[in-house]
């Protein structure tokens, strides 16, 4: 059975055992009429059995897929031939490669012809194998939800308290369920880290962080690797702040006094038709904003440019960071409202009070006053610029060059990182690794900068509670 | 206060602030006409930005179909029997072209011919195939068969006023053969099912979006079975249930956090882990799926936990007080008042998911797939990316697919949203 | 205190409002308020009320919490124009000019009639800034000394100068509440305003900042006319040389304080000030 059939088996059986836990409890009480002197009402008899049922022997399932795959390997590796087991880690996979290829082919029913006998030994070997463990999975995993079944059942007696027993599993339960943030927390630091330290053994670490010339493309070849300076980041930090500034001059100033304008003056028919459109803003899709940035927002820029005179790459810093500073526009003024708001209406009076017009109310007291939130804003919204990948895929170019000029094409970490990962390519290259690197860059940037804007504008609600 | 000379410095306080009054009223308009300003500026964003794809969009839902005498003859066909027809033999692509040179016999040249033969797309020869199994019948006789005009040619239809004009990557001799096509009434516009009836394609006249759309559900499929369960019981606990620890504080740092790291490092990790370490298959909804429960787990948490939190204490007590247990009151009184601010948050995270690209190109959903998917195991792509990779197409026929695409994702988002915004207020009234 | 709710049902139904008791008029009015009436949106929350504010005197309006004493303050400087349901109708006159005109500005009349807050509100900025954003925004201050001027006198005048001439770059809401109300005193009257209004000035304070306040506006009166809403009829007898009592909205007697609080004359009044409710 493959591993969805195996999981559907066992709902059906966890089912099953709920109605067989449920008799069970009735029988050991003896009859339903005696059922109230049970510890526990019979339903919850029922859910502990089906509990019992289901999960042990998915913990199980889970596991073993987790390590399946490295067993067989281990498996494959250990029937070769010594010659083969000597290659080298790279060759070694790709001959694994080959053979797991060639099973495929054979278990499909295609002709093997041409191939080496001893790989197509190999492969008959492999396939053997997946198939016996495909079975023991099977056998091994419906066992142990009948053993597990069998052993709760023949614990229920008149003073049995499953109540009390399922109430711990579906606690046990919930905390594993909010220590998922905590594991995937984890698991972005540790693959991140673990393919960027493998990185840095090819690049050495300051030519990544301070070399001018990114070129992965010719990195493939083996020997240039380390000496050729090909992976150097900073035209990719360059390109990425350019168009971060960009978007922060459309955003900064559109959102905040989107935000001033709709808590200060307008009428509630006016903010009643502009929140849904900040909301149609903030919801379209990054690849719209993306799809607009190259074949509308590029386009006119470019011929706006020739109509001045100026020369405007077709995949201009500028088109990516206005249509990026546009999509930032809402998160901007949603954020800065809040702080707005958070300044006691006390100090606006006051001022109102002293004779100040309202702009000037805004502009000398609550503005200031509200500083610490609005920096805070600012922060969430540039880190959100920086980690921002459609726009800048799609409407940003390829080449990294290190400029200021908003007119020519920059590249950025994200767009890096896509175009590295994506498309057939080893797993173990620097070129792949590199892109691990550049998220590990990335996410350090934006947690920092998470971090310290959450601080902030924790620290300002706390002046005003 | 008694007036005196009108020196500066001898005016009166009322003298003094009226003389400020006017520059200062005019700072006031000035500023508050900035802010109509930047609201302004973001209608006219949304504006242009919904009409530019709307009307972008507007070809896709048409194609142009023209009207072919094709002579099934047996000897073109190389079959003579229904029998064969119906097994599918026959060398119709010889049919369809010598059929077409038929109606056309003034071109001879082989360069010519195969400019015409160019006019139709590459599909007419099942086209025909289709036409002859349905009717076996007219095998060895002419009838009049409809196909599909290549997309080059349907683009050229669809942007110039009249058959005949110049056109980019139309010659002057098929601009007169679709003249002559046109006037002869022999081409048709219809509306265009094969846009939600077929998967991607490289012709774009036969693309469609059913197998991202497929793809779509299967992985939203997946992420809402993952994430609704998982969000709520994390909530619950955290709401209900967590001690005031520095596992609980972890967990809520965590959980805030993750809120806010760029998706694409959700598909590095979906790449890392959940493809190299514990080999699912690339390409699938089931890891998308994951990768995309994973990114939209916070957002879910935090509206859960708000929504809980707003549950009145007077009903726990209420519950706590007649002797149910702190999980029965939970599951069986809490949870029920605070789940349609739940299903708000959960649609909210949802919608989210289902414009997101980026975490989905790192784990290989980016390939180009013909083939409706029929599990979650089954390489497939999304609507996000599919929208993604006929943007980069080099035909421009895909540019109205692309915006087509892109109604089809905006309005899926905006009955999401409706029904959210629709709970949301059910939930307020409630409360 | 008890709520409005109640102290209706301590309020015999024959005891009618008919006419404000006392005499409203003042021989030397600054500012004179005719049948003013105030509404939030349908609500009618002032009723038909008349009343002067003798130049250089103190007026005290007194009454249960919710009677309107609040909302007439704010009238006289136009602070309800910021809340858009708020309509006030009537005749409201500062030396005999109308201040709901169509073409007064209402940062001219702020600047005249000034301000007060019942939580002391000073500005997050240096104690210096707090009271030269007055003379700043409204260009009283030709140069650096003018302003330095002015920024002197009217922490003396507010006398706080002594406590904090040290100290005046540092933060205003770093001061103690006393101090920080003295210093919302000091930043209204450094726009040399000629009404004062003030909204329970006292109310957030400790007893001792209480007195050095009340003695303050004791001194202020010399220069100023001030109005003061209070909810402590200790505090309106200190200070005041008028009062004026308020009941659900409407203006029930007018008086010289003494009078008033040995010898009122209306029931409501009486009921007031010995205590029977409010």
């Amino acid at each position: 059975m493959n591993s969805s059939t195996l999981v559907l088996t066992l709902l059906i059986l966890a089912l099953f055992s709920y109605w067989l836990g449920i008799q069970r409890s009735l029988k050991v009480a003896g009859g339903v009429s005696r059922a109230r002197l049970l510890v526990s009402l019979p339903r919850q008899f029922g859910l502990l059995t089906g509990f019992w049922c289901a999960l042990p022997a998915l913990i199980v399932l889970l596991l073993w897929n987790a390590f399946e795959s490295q067993v067989v390997d281990s498996l494959l590796i250990s029937s070769f031939s010594q010659d083969i087991q000597a290659l080298p880690n790279s060759e070694l996979g790709l001959y694994l490669n080959d053979i797991k290829i060639l099973a495929e082919n054979l278990s499909a029913g295609l002709s093997s012809e041409g191939t080496e006998s001893e790989k197509q030994q190999a492969a008959l070997y492999l396939l053997n194998i997946q198939n016996n463990s495909a079975w023991i999975r099977t056998a091994l995993i419906l066992v142990i939800a009948v053993a597990s079944v069998a052993f709760v059942v023949s614990r229920f007696s008149m003073e049995f308290r499953a109540r009390a027993e399922l109430e711990k599993i579906v606690r046990w339960l919930l905390l594993a369920s909010s220590g998922i943030a905590i594991l995937t927390t984890l698991g972005i630091i540790l693959s991140v880290l673990f393919e960027s330290i493998q990185f840095f053994s090819a690049v050495p670490p300051w030519e990544f962080l301070f070399g001018t010339h990114w070129s992965p493309q010719t990195a493939m070849r083996t020997d240039q690797v380390a000496g050729s300076g090909a992976f150097g980041a900073v035209p990719l930090f360059a390109g990425t702040l350019l168009i971060t500034f960009i978007a922060m001059l459309i955003a900064v100033p559109v959102g905040m006094m989107t935000a001033i304008y709709l808590s200060q003056y307008a009428s509630a028919k006016i903010r009643s038709i502009a929140k849904p459109m900040l909301e149609i803003l903030a919801g379209v899709p990054t690849v719209v904003y993306g799809f607009f940035a190259a074949l509308t927002v590029a386009p006119f820029i470019r011929d706006m440019g020739s109509l001045l005179g100026l020369s405007v790459a077709s995949e201009s810093a500028l088109a990516a960071g206005v249509v990026m500073g546009v999509m930032i526009i809402p998160f901007v003024s949603s954020l800065s409202d809040d702080a707005i708001n958070a300044v006691p209406k006390a100090l606006k009076e006051g001022s109102l009070g002293m004779g100040a017009t309202q702009s000037e109310t805004i502009k000398l007291v609550l503005l200031p006053a509200a500083l610490p939130g609005i920096v805070g804003a600012i922060l969430l919204a540039v880190s959100r610029a920086i980690g921002e990948t459609m726009i800048v895929v799609m409407a940003a170019g390829m080449a990294a060059n290190l400029t200021a000029n908003p007119l020519d094409s920059v590249t950025t970490v994200t767009v890096q990182i896509v175009t590295l990962l994506t498309g057939d390519q080893e797993f173990d290259s620097p070129k792949t690794l590199a892109a691990f690197a550049l998220g590990l860059m990335l996410f350090i940037t934006t947690l920092a900068l998470n971090v310290i804007a959450l601080k902030v504008v924790r620290k300002y609600r706390e002046q005003y509670d | 206060m008694t007036k005196q000379t009108q020196t500066s410095a001898e005016l009166t306080t009322t003298e003094k602030v009226a003389f400020s009054l006017k520059k200062r009223h005019r700072k006031e308009k000035r500023f508050q006409w900035m802010g109509r300003l930047a609201i302004g500026f973001g209608f006219m964003l949304v504006l242009i930005l919904l009409t530019d794809i709307f009307i972008k969009a507007m070809p896709a839902f048409h194609q142009h179909w023209v009207k072919l005498e094709i002579d099934y003859r047996k000897d073109w066909m190389k079959i003579d029997s229904s029998e064969s027809v119906l097994a599918g033999e026959g060398s119709y692509r010889t049919t369809l072209k010598k059929s077409i040179y038929q109606m056309f016999p003034e071109v001879k040249d082989r360069k010519q011919k195969r400019s015409l033969f160019a006019l139709f797309s590459t599909n007419a020869e099942f086209t025909i195939k289709n036409y002859l199994m349905e009717n076996p019948k007219v095998l060895g006789k002419k009838v009049d068969v409809f196909v599909r005009l290549d997309d080059d040619i349907d683009t050229y239809l669809k942007s110039v006023n009249m058959p005949g004009e110049e056109f980019s990557r139309v010659n002057q001799a098929q601009a007169g053969w679709v003249l002559e096509l046109f006037e002869l009434k022999r081409i048709e516009k219809r509306w265009n099912t094969s846009f939600f009836l077929n998967g991607d394609s490289r012709d774009p006249e036969l693309a469609g979006v059913k197998g991202a759309l497929t793809g779509t559900l299967l992985t939203m499929l997946v992420t809402l079975l993952l994430s609704f369960p998982l969000g709520v019981a994390a909530a619950l606990y955290l709401e209900e249930f967590a001690p005031k620890n520095r596992w609980t504080d972890l967990i809520e740092v965590n959980i805030n956090n993750l809120a806010a790291v760029p998706s694409i490092i959700f598909g590095l990790l979906g790449l890392a882990v959940i493809i190299n370490m514990f080999g699912l298959p690339r390409s699938a909804p089931l890891v998308g799926g994951i990768v995309l429960t994973l990114m939209t787990l916070p957002t879910i948490i935090i509206a859960s936990r708000a929504s809980i939190k707003a549950v009145p204490p007077s009903i726990r007590e209420a519950a706590l007080g007649l002797g149910a247990s702190r999980m029965q009151t939970a599951f069986g009184h809490v949870l029920p008042i605070a789940m349609p601010g739940i299903l708000t948050g959960t649609i909210i995270g949802m919608a989210q998911a289902l414009g997101e690209t980026a975490p989905l190109l790192m784990i290989g959903m980016v390939a180009f797939i013909v083939d409706i998917p029929g599990g979650i195991t089954d390489p497939a792509t999304v609507l996000p990316v599919q929208i993604y990779l006929w943007a980069d197409s080099p035909e421009r026929a895909f540019l109205a697919k692309t915006s087509a695409a892109i109604l089809v994702l905006l309005s899926f988002l905006l009955v999401m949203n409706s029904i959210a915004a629709f709970l949301r207020k059910k939930f307020e009234k409630s409360l | 205190m008890i709520d409005l709710s109640s102290s209706e049902s301590l309020v015999s139904d024959d005891i009618k409002i008919n006419k404000t008791v006392g005499n409203i008029y003042a021989d030397d009015a600054k500012m004179s308020m005719r049948n003013v009436n105030v509404f939030y949106g349908e609500k009618q929350a002032i009723k038909d009320v008349s009343l002067d504010l003798a130049k250089n005197q103190v007026t005290a309006l007194i009454g249960p919490s919710g009677c309107g004493k609040s909302t007439f303050l704010r009238c006289l400087n136009r602070m309800n124009d910021t809340i858009p349901i708020c309509r006030v109708e009537g005749e409201l006159k500062l030396d005999g000019d109308d201040i709901y005109a169509k073409g007064l500005d209402p940062v001219l009349l702020r600047a005249r009639v000034g301000m007060v807050f019942q939580k002391p509100n000073p500005f997050p900025k240096s104690i210096y800034d707090n009271v030269a954003y007055g003379p700043k925004i409204h260009g009283l201050a030709t140069n650096k000394a003018e302003l330095d001027e002015i920024v002197v006198t009217s922490l003396q005048r507010a006398g706080l100068f002594n406590e904090v001439k040290d100290r005046l770059d540092s933060a205003g809401t770093g001061l103690s509440g006393g101090q920080q109300q003295r210093l919302c005193i000091a930043r209204t009257i450094a726009v040399s305003p000629e009404v004062i209004l003030m909204d329970e000035p006292a109310s957030a304070l400790d007893p001792i900042a209480t007195a050095v306040i009340e003695e303050l506006i004791d001194e202020l009166k010399e220069k100023y006319t001030i109005a003061i809403v209070t909810h402590s009829m200790q505090q309106a007898a200190r200070v005041s040389q008028t009062t004026a009592y308020f009941h659900m909205g409407q203006l029930v007697e007018v008086g010289e304080t003494d009078q008033i609080f040995t010898n009122p004359s209306h029931e409501l009044t009486e009921n007031y000030i010995t205590g029977r409710f409010g």
